[in-house]
């Protein structure tokens, strides 16, 4: 399959009174069309900042992309002017953002927040872009279009904002469509809504979706493939499928244990990871990870490990791989069950 | 709507009623009366204009008749302007006010937001701190101090410009730009922090993700909600500035209804004092009505339509 973005060591920072923060240092993934790629990892771990830099959404200042590259289908994305940007913000690749109760702005109808990007990037006329706007209110699955379209976002509910943000980022048919965090302002319901809607219109539309999230749950619901962050670089990656029943990283053993099971009797504790993640004002030498993992090694801490391909589509940044080192099973709390994982 | 607007004017007319008893009764407490001045008149005199003016009737009988008139909108005659009604006097100079108040409101609004604006753009760039220089310097120096220099500069020294008096557009402009200054400044501060709140919101940045380039993103998302704030001062700003327009319209000798009210008051003549008083009582009421309409215009979130809907 065709790799339509391509993300090679990109390094972004930011200049602070407190210094230059490392947010995201050296993220590599791939996105092939038609396919959805999970970002996980907990606050502050760089995966929103590696989303909007994919747009160019980073103010620059305070922001500057150090290092690396990204290429959307071979062109790269940080060359382009900001004139451009803008031809490919909202018509090649698109956004929605995690709370839709503020994502949308408060003085203008939901029809003319949808219309403005057809408008702008396909030549639609005023009257054409309504109409098109109701189409896409119906696809996203909003009852009696014809008149929500004229409403404002305060009368639309949570779950209905966010479905109106679906349909002003699939406005122009992209090409890639950037969730952050789409599902983390709604109640779990809603959550599951949502998750299918997204998964039923990238059937119908083709659109490749990048999702952040750090909700396990939603990861095993809706994506291919996922890249765990933490500290601003991708500690592994792999097939939902790997990362659930194959997990190599300690922090991605970590992830899973602090996620409640429901074959379990119900009274076994949750697994928090002790710790809290690295300052990124001045971090860490060797694997952001070494000071909260259990499985530490001296090397770990002076030196990043270089990644272990453990299949074809696994990818692991772990020094316990390394065949010098000693042998650790993942701890109980870890192992997935047989039954399918569920959110 | 009408109901909202029938409710409202119901309000206003109470909040007038207390108005006026208040300052009917305060007035009243106030040791002195229209015709004590430093020569003393004659009793029989005293008694006489007293008698005419209706003073010595028992208190709570001048009361009922003020309230009687006023509902008729009749202020009574001035007692020191022998032969004028308060109408009169209200009607003479309040044009006056009216079109200066109204040139700096204008210049307030227009220049204050701009300002505003610009400063929230160039956040922390030369812009911003050119623009909040002048709010302070606008907030800090008083209108009075203003006015003179402004006389001194563009009347005395470079003739461009009338010193005083008002009798054409150009005799306005000095005293408006005196007037202006302050609620200027305080526009221009408010309107660049509620720009800078507006800019890192969440809807910002969708409708950059959109492709809409900073211009669009700037005067079709973010000005129409950063005016929020500058729309509701907009109704104290009204009343402040028609009614403190008298240090102003002293300075530049305008016969306007700020200099008449504070002139009524050191005369103690007691009709001009409620008649400007309930003037501009009724002036900030309605004020304050339409900018609650605005606001509603502005924002569809408020419903002045009131209880019920959501």
């Amino acid at each position: 399959m065709d790799k339509i973005l391509k993300v090679n060591d990109l390094s972004v920072s930011f200049d602070t009174y407190g210094g230059e923060v490392k947010a995201v240092r050296g993220v590599t993934f791939e996105l092939d069309e038609k396919e959805t790629l999970a970002i996980v990892g907990e606050s502050g771990s760089g995966k929103s900042v590696t989303a909007q830099s994919i747009m160019r959404l980073i103010p620059t200042p305070p922001g500057k992309f150090a290092s690396g590259s990204i290429e959307f289908n071979g062109e790269s994305i940080l060359d382009k002017s900001e004139k451009q940007m803008e031809g490919i913000r909202g018509k090649d690749i698109s956004m929605i953002f995690q709370d839709p109760m503020t994502s949308l702005n408060p003085t203008m109808t939901v029809g003319k927040q949808i219309a403005e990007g057809l408008i702008k990037h396909q030549n639609m006329s005023k009257k054409e872009a309504h109409h098109r706007g109701i189409e896409l209110l119906k696809l996203v699955g909003i009852p009696n279009p014809e008149a929500r379209i004229k409403q404002y976002p305060h009368q639309f509910s949570g779950g209905m904002r966010q479905r109106a943000m679906i349909a002003i980022a699939l406005a122009c048919n992209p090409k890639i469509l950037i969730a952050d965090e789409p599902t983390t302002a709604l109640d779990v319901t809603i959550q599951a809504q949502i998750l299918d809607l997204m998964r039923d219109l990238q059937e119908q539309t083709g659109t490749a979706i990048v999702l952040i999230t750090h909700d396990l749950g939603v990861v095993a619901n809706a994506a291919h493939r996922v890249a765990v962050m933490y500290g601003g670089k991708v500690v592994e990656t792999g097939k939902v499928d790997e990362i659930f029943y194959n997990p190599k990283h300690p922090y991605t053993w970590g992830l899973l244990g602090s996620m409640p099971k429901l074959e379990g009797s119900g009274d076994e504790e949750l697994q928090a990871i002790p710790g809290s993640p690295p300052d990124l004002a001045d971090p860490p030498k060797g694997c952001p990870f070494a000071a909260r993992c259990p499985y530490a090694m001296k090397v770990c801490e002076e030196h990043m490990p270089e990644y272990t391909e453990l299949s074809d589509t696994q990818k692991t940044a772990c020094w316990l791989l390394d065949e010098r080192a000693p042998k650790v099973e993942p701890p109980e709390s870890a192992v997935v069950g047989g039954s399918k994982v569920n959110g | 709507m009408a109901r909202y607007l029938l409710k409202r004017l119901g309000f206003i007319i109470v909040s007038l009623f207390f108005i006026v008893t208040i300052t009917f009764f305060l007035m009243q407490a106030a040791p002195g009366g229209p015709f004590a001045s430093e020569r003393k008149l004659p009793p029989v005199i005293e008694q006489q204009m007293n008698e005419q003016y209706g003073l010595d009737d028992p208190l709570y009988e001048q009361y009922f008749d003020y309230l009687v008139n006023i509902v008729q909108w009749d202020f009574g005659p001035s007692f020191k302007y022998v032969g004028q009604s308060v109408n009169d006097i209200i009607s003479r100079s309040f044009p006056y006010s009216l079109i200066l108040g109204a040139e700096a409101i204008f210049l307030a609004l227009s220049i204050g937001v701009l300002l505003g604006v610009i400063a929230a753009l160039k956040h922390n760039k030369f812009g911003d701190y050119f623009a909040m220089v002048i709010a302070v310097l606008g907030i800090s120096v008083p209108s009075f101090i203003l006015a003179s220099v402004l006389q001194y500069v563009f009347a005395v020294k470079l003739q461009m410009l009338p010193v005083a008096r008002f009798e054409s557009f150009a005799h306005t402009i000095l005293p408006a730009i005196a007037l202006a200054t302050t609620p200027l400044a305080f526009i221009a501060r408010l309107m660049r922090s509620s720009m800078l709140d507006v800019l890192h919101s969440d809807y910002i940045k969708t409708a950059k993700a959109k492709g809409l380039n900073e211009r669009v993103v700037t005067y079709r998302h973010a000005i129409r909600n950063a005016i929020l704030p500058v729309v509701s001062y907009l109704g104290p700003l009204v009343v402040a500035i028609l009614t403190g327009s008298f240090v102003i319209e002293s300075i530049f000798a305008i016969p306007g209804l700020g200099n008449e009210f504070v002139v009524s008051v050191t005369n103690r003549d007691y009709t001009v004092i409620m008649g400007t008083t309930v003037f501009f009582s009724v002036l900030l009421l309605v004020s304050i009505l339409i900018v609650d309409l605005i606001y509603g215009l502005v924002d569809p979130r408020i419903k002045v339509a009131g209880k019920g809907d959501k």
